[in-house]
């Protein structure tokens, strides 16, 4: 399983990460052999794949236009309409292949600005240090506590309802534990052997970063962008579902509000409500199974924490020691 | 017990610090808008010299820094503003909606806590069984889904088939033959609180599962555990005195976290249920574009959630008498 402990990484990584300090460049194939381990991570890879296959391709496979009326109000599922139509007779598959193009759109988007954000803060909190750093850290830690959704729906509400404000908006709310993670782990790579020694060959603070440096803390970087494009999905259904989506976009969450508002329960019209939800659960599920496989095989001590998950929000764990996360 | 009062300091500091960033997030976002509170306005005696004369009245024609400086010294005394619907003070407005949500949320966020407790305990000790599969897997699946998804399903498939309604917060004929006793009053409330209730804690439940099965293995693996059973005590022992009591500091640092999102997903929940909270008012004040109040209502939540957390942070001394930083 994902989320049990002993580590699934290869023996001489688990030598690696015990011994942080001392600690040998990770190897290129850590990623690969992090996932390929471990079953459930599979599991998640392929649906997620699945899934960016249909936002890339959906646009082939839609087999009606989502702006045309092509069958009856709320028909239920049909050979014609697999999934039965909408409330505007609208045909449920091809909203379904649309709504996730937008949907995974809106997440990784959002996910790439949290970790452009967040890796940039964390590099230069971890790498430069002193003032710079507390400052950078007591700013995180008080957006980390600033809760996010009504924040973001304030956000919303303010800046209009458009995909670019949204995605905007969730990234600008999510790098915060990007930060807090990369910096913990950018502290301890600088003070590795090898990028002590390019330091004392005369290596310049750019090539150190770019060369020895983020090549180390990559996975973990990729890791959490995984996980926050789950995070972002989930947001960005609340916001849609509150009418804070884009009125252009026809994102899971649109879908999700149209039926809602549409009155789909009471026509007893299932198939316009149940499978949105589904394929949102199943986008997070995947996302959050690769996520936190990365992260147990990178970075054994935040097995805790990582699950904090819908947040999966990191901070000290008071007590445990001041580098802890 | 320097160290301690040094930690309440701190974290006091902390609270109050990251409270004074929301409070002034607050103010900035909502300058932020295009025109202001009174460039809105339309009437036939509105002009220009009416405008400007309102605006001096208003303390909108001073610098920013001078609103901010107002602004800061209203809420002081507690003064939100006027609702720019209904003209009422926010503050008496927000009373009734926060009482509703704050028993709401804290009957869903009990029954999380106890049942994710449970289960994550008994995951975690009888690991890899098919109890433990069985809990994961449950746990993941209520994770993943969208709050709001999860309450339509329980609206649709659930409510009726169980007999409790599914919307509103008072029965419609409670009352109607004279004033209904104390007894049948609560119990028509709780009638009405227990499905968004249910909601909000199925999906806090999987997240809580999580990280409680997370936080207990962890201890379990530790080397005391061992010498517990090498004691001969008994498995409730061990797991009651050396597991959970060890696994708390985690696990309270992420709920404190998670309260965020427990009141991000008291909003959603509330739309569904249409349930008469702070999160149908939002939604309410997002259609009608009252900016005032939604401002409260963001001050009230930010606040609640920086204050719990802080009580969270105290919750420590509690737990970890070593706690010091």
């Amino acid at each position: 399983m994902t989320l049990d402990h002993p580590l699934p990484a290869a023996p001489e990584q688990l030598e690696e990460l015990s011994a942080e300090g001392l600690g040998e460049r990770r190897t290129p194939g850590f990623i690969r052999s992090a996932i390929l381990t471990q079953p459930a991570a599979l599991v998640g890879l392929a649906v997620l794949f699945f899934f960016v296959f249909i936002a890339i391709f959906g646009s082939y496979l839609e087999p009606y236009s989502i702006h045309d009326k092509t069958g009856p109000v709320y028909a239920p599922p049909s050979s014609a309409h697999w999934l039965g139509t909408d409330d505007g007779g609208v045909d449920m598959l091809s909203l379904l292949i649309a709504g996730t193009r937008v949907s995974m759109e809106v997440g990784f988007a959002a996910a790439l600005v949290a970790m452009l954000i967040g890796g940039a803060v964390g590099v230069i909190s971890g790498f430069v240090g002193g003032i710079i750093d507390v400052v950078l850290m007591r700013i995180t830690d008080i957006f980390l506590v600033i809760p996010d959704i009504p924040l973001m729906i304030v956000m919303a509400a303010i800046f209009g309802r458009s995909l670019k404000n949204i995605i905007i908006i969730i990234g600008i709310i999510y790098w915060t534990s990007t930060a807090r993670l990369i910096r913990a782990q950018v502290k301890s790579v600088r003070e590795r052997v090898y990028v002590k020694r390019a330091r004392s060959l005369g290596a310049t603070n750019n090539r150190l970063v770019f060369k020895h440096v983020l090549p180390q803390v990559a996975p973990l970087l990729i890791a959490n962008t995984v996980l926050t494009v789950a995070v972002a999905i989930f947001d960005e259904t609340a916001l849609s579902f509150l009418g804070l989506g884009d009125p252009s976009a026809i994102s899971l969450g649109k879908v999700i509000e149209n039926a809602f508002e549409r009155a789909a329960i009471s026509s007893g019209a299932w198939w316009a409500i149940v499978p949105p939800g589904i394929l949102v659960a199943l986008i997070i599920l995947s996302c959050s199974l690769i996520g936190g496989a990365l992260e147990d095989s990178l970075n054994p001590r935040l097995r805790v924490a990582h699950l904090g998950a819908r947040t999966f929000r990191l901070r000290p764990l008071v007590g445990r020691s001041p580098e802890a996360l | 017990m320097e160290g301690r009062a040094d930690y309440v300091v701190k974290r006091t500091l902390f609270a109050l610090l990251t409270a004074f960033v929301a409070v002034t997030i607050n103010f900035l976002l909502f300058r932020a808008l295009p025109g202001d509170a009174v460039s809105g306005l339309r009437c036939q005696h509105c002009t220009f010299q009416f405008k400007t004369a309102l605006r001096h009245d208003l303390g909108l024609d001073k610098s920013k820094w001078e609103q901010y400086k107002i602004y800061l010294k209203q809420l002081a005394h507690g003064n939100l503003g006027l609702s720019d619907v209904s003209h009422q003070p926010v503050r008496g407005l927000l009373w009734d909606p926060l009482k509703n949500t704050l028993l709401m949320l804290t009957l869903g966020t009990v029954f999380s806590i106890v049942f994710g407790l449970l289960t994550g305990v008994v995951a975690a000790w009888r690991r890899g069984t098919w109890v433990d599969k069985g809990s994961l897997w449950t746990s993941l699946a209520f994770y993943s889904m969208p709050t709001q998804w999860l309450g339509l399903m329980i609206v649709y498939f659930v409510a009726d088939r169980i007999g409790l309604p599914h919307g509103g917060i008072q029965s419609p004929d409670l009352g109607i033959l004279g004033n209904p006793s104390t007894y049948d009053y609560w119990k028509d409330r709780l009638e009405h609180m227990i499905l968004p209730a249910l909601t909000l804690g199925l999906v806090l439940y999987g997240e809580y599962t999580l990280i409680v099965r997370s936080a207990m293995l962890e201890t379990l693996g530790e080397d005391y555990v061992l010498t517990a059973r090498a004691k001969g005590l008994s498995n409730f022992a061990i797991v009651r005195k050396h597991g959970l009591r060890n696994a708390m500091l985690p696990i309270v640092t992420l709920i404190a976290l998670s309260l965020g999102f427990i009141v991000g997903g008291a909003i959603t929940v509330e739309y569904v249920f249409d349930y008469p909270g702070i999160g149908l008012a939002i939604v309410d004040a997002i259609d009608k574009r009252d900016y005032t109040f939604l401002q409260g209502a963001f001050l009230l939540l930010t606040i609640s959630v920086i204050l719990f957390n802080f009580l969270a942070d105290l919750l420590y001394f509690k737990l970890d008498p070593r706690v010091t930083t």
